[in-house]
């Protein structure tokens, strides 16, 4: 049985539907995403699972149990809020063990808990310091001493990590995946950063207008996304208009206008003259002379359109001669090869057979 | 040095600075320092024979002149004024301890209630200061009469139990109900202004943690609204300490409190030192009381 289960819940708010009869199971011990864009419907499940809001339709289960008739405070589990929430008349030490008060534990074992928790976050210096006193790292990881100290059957975290800056972000995501891994807490994390989903979760569940997407490992939705919504929406990937010429022997032929045919693994279920969406990731794209890509079985002439150096790769975007722009990552394997082909260079692309994804709807 | 020294102004700024500084500081230069100090200056002078001061010095070795210490050793010396003082206190307290159980729940309401309605709350809140103070006081001369519907009514329920009747006007009674009343939009007002600024999800982080309704108000909401609690307290109490039109109007002949003391002093005793000597023994309570709740607002409010 699921830690959590969330059964066909609705939920809107006058004509708009936020949450559209959404089903998802999450297990104990998961560390569980849920990502889309924003008014997607993430935070309001979120709310939902709290309960500081209430399904249209629908029930919602912790460990069994109907939690329909649950108020907020009684059920076992705690949120970390996108503003932390921080009390800000109390100490480090008194934020922690709010939730310990509340649930009246002994003062011995509550100290000892606060303690064990205080270590974890790497906060026991600063116990009796003020929230105002703290940086924005500090304060999100007393959120999460917070949530963590009463042990609860799950923890919420609504886009924690928004507000801080992109390098203290990274520590802060490899600091949660070992707190989860330590604690053992199921976590429910929402958030629209895509990187941040797939650095972090177990599962990712990718929503889009109060519908689920899609629900999948990281891996799995990052290489083989079901739709063209979710491929889009995590990661950047080049999108071509193609029609199916064979599904047979071992492999999908594929005409795509003005390109030619493409090779590309078998799908099963399409059939010859089927339209669909033939999907490739950059950096499964490879860029070069006729001679360092004819070894790939799909290889095709295109000009350098534009390219922007970011440092560890070269995005280019290279103009195919149907005037299709196809986008290719250029890892800079060695130094100074930022420019190795300059704008309207002659270039070619290509890729595996097996490379890339059918979409078809 | 400190940060503020760092900044140098132009000239131009500095002109600007004093254009903007300088009429309000002499105009508490003429009408608060420099009355002070005749204030001050007074309190050590004989009274005139026919009000006003003696002069400090006179060829005349019969007339009163110099100066002296005899209005506070006057004060000191009968235990009435200090009695009077104390009272005072009492109903400065009770005004504000009243005001203060009035004006939260509403104060939390006006906070609570969606941003469009709340305007029109404060204004409510703030709409007794449209008529004047004075005819608001009497007004309360008729509400509390002894025709009036208040005093039928708790009299005819006396009158079932066999209890004498009680005259609600002329009364500490009637002077506490019209303080309260006169005072209550300065308590409602700093305590709006704190809880309209509580950032709502602290509530919603203290239900999620396990904390009921009850629980939500005495851990979270209250705490942080101690800064209003304090600015307003200083607001209805120091005015009460002080106020003499109340009790004048309202109050019996026993209801004297420090202002009426040093009305009378100056209006019908006509004992213009020992008037002078009352209002800097008032001003250095209020001082005292002042600089304690700056104290208690410091500590409590670290975090603001």
């Amino acid at each position: 049985m699921a830690l959590l289960e969330i059964r066909n819940v609705t939920r809107r708010f006058g004509d708009f539907v936020a949450v559209d009869n959404v089903s998802l199971n999450i297990e104990a011990g998961e560390f569980f995403t849920l990502l889309g864009p924003s008014g997607c419907g993430k935070t309001t499940i979120l709310r939902m699972i709290a309960g500081f809001d209430l399904p249209d339709a629908g029930q919602i289960f912790l460990d069994g149990r109907d939690l329909a008739d649950t108020p907020p405070e009684k059920r076992p589990l705690h949120t970390v809020f996108q503003s932390y929430a921080l009390f800000p008349h109390m100490s480090v030490a008194q934020n922690i063990a709010f939730p310990l008060k509340m649930a009246r534990r002994p003062q011995a074992e509550a100290q000892k808990m606060l303690h064990e928790v205080l270590e974890q976050v790497h906060l026991a210096d600063k116990a009796d310091a003020y929230p105002h006193e703290l940086s924005g790292g500090q304060k999100q990881r007393v959120a999460l001493a917070r949530g963590l100290v009463n042990r609860p059957r799950l923890l919420l975290l609504d886009e924690p990590l928004g507000a801080l800056d992109a390098k203290l972000r990274e520590e802060m995501q490899i600091e949660l995946i070992n707190l989860q891994k330590d604690v053992g807490v199921t976590f429910v994390f929402v958030t629209h950063a895509q990187v941040e989903a797939l650095a972090l979760s177990h599962r990712i569940a990718v929503m889009e207008a109060g519908r689920v997407a899609q629900v999948d490992e990281p891996s799995k939705l990052y290489g083989f996304p079901q739709s063209r919504f979710v491929a889009d929406f995590i990661g950047h990937i080049n999108m071509l208009q193609a029609q199916v010429v064979e599904s047979a022997h071992g492999h999908t032929r594929l005409a795509i206008a003005g390109l030619g045919e493409v090779i590309a693994s078998l799908h099963s279920g399409v059939t010859a003259g089927a339209k669909c969406t033939f999907a490739i990731r950059p950096e499964q794209v490879r860029i070069g002379t006729h001679g360092e890509v004819s070894e790939l079985k799909n290889h095709f002439p295109g000009t350098v359109h534009n390219f922007l150096y970011r440092g560890d790769v070269t995005v280019y975007k290279v103009q195919m001669e149907n005037g299709l722009l196809i986008e290719a990552l250029l890892p800079n394997a060695a130094p100074g090869r930022a420019e190795l082909y300059e704008v309207g260079d002659a270039v070619r692309v290509g890729w595996r057979h097996d490379a890339g994804v059918l979409l078809h709807e | 040095m400190n940060e503020q020294e760092k900044i140098r102004l132009t000239p131009a700024a500095r002109l600007g600075k004093w254009l903007v500084s300088g009429p309000p500081f002499l105009f508490l230069l003429l009408f608060f320092v420099a009355p002070s100090i005749i204030m001050v200056l007074a309190s050590f002078r004989y009274p005139g024979e026919f009000g006003a001061l003696a002069p400090i010095a006179s060829a005349d070795s019969d007339t009163l002149h110099g100066l002296t210490l005899e209005t506070y050793e006057f004060f000191f010396s009968d235990i009435i004024y200090s009695y009077v003082f104390f009272k005072s206190f009492l109903v400065a307290l009770a005004t504000t301890l009243i005001c203060l159980t009035l004006a939260y729940p509403l104060a939390l309401l006006i906070a609570r209630s969606p941003k469009k309605s709340r305007d029109l709350m404060v204004l409510l809140v703030v709409l007794p200061f449209a008529s004047s103070f004075l005819i608001r006081v009497y007004a309360w001369m008729i509400l509390l009469g002894p025709q009036a519907a208040l005093s039928q009514v708790i009299n005819g329920m006396l009158g079932v139990f066999g209890i004498a009747q009680v005259y609600l006007l002329f009364s500490p009674f009637a002077v506490l109900v019209a303080m309260v009343y006169v005072h209550l939009p300065f308590m409602v007002l700093p305590l709006y202004t704190n809880l309209e600024k509580h950032d709502p999800s602290l509530l919603d982080a203290a239900q999620d943690l396990g904390a009921n309704a009850w629980q939500r108000f005495w851990q979270v909401t209250f705490p942080l609204s101690l800064p209003g609690i304090f600015s307003g307290s200083a607001l209805v109490f120091i005015p009460v300490l002080g106020m003499f039109a109340i009790p004048d109007i309202l109050g019996g002949t026993g209801d004297m409190l420090i202002g009426n003391l040093i009305k009378e002093q100056f209006l019908a005793t006509r004992d213009w030192p020992f008037g002078s000597t009352l209002s800097i023994m008032l001003t250095i309570v209020v001082l005292l009381l002042v600089w304690l709740a700056v104290r208690l607002g410091r500590t409590r409010g670290r975090y603001a």
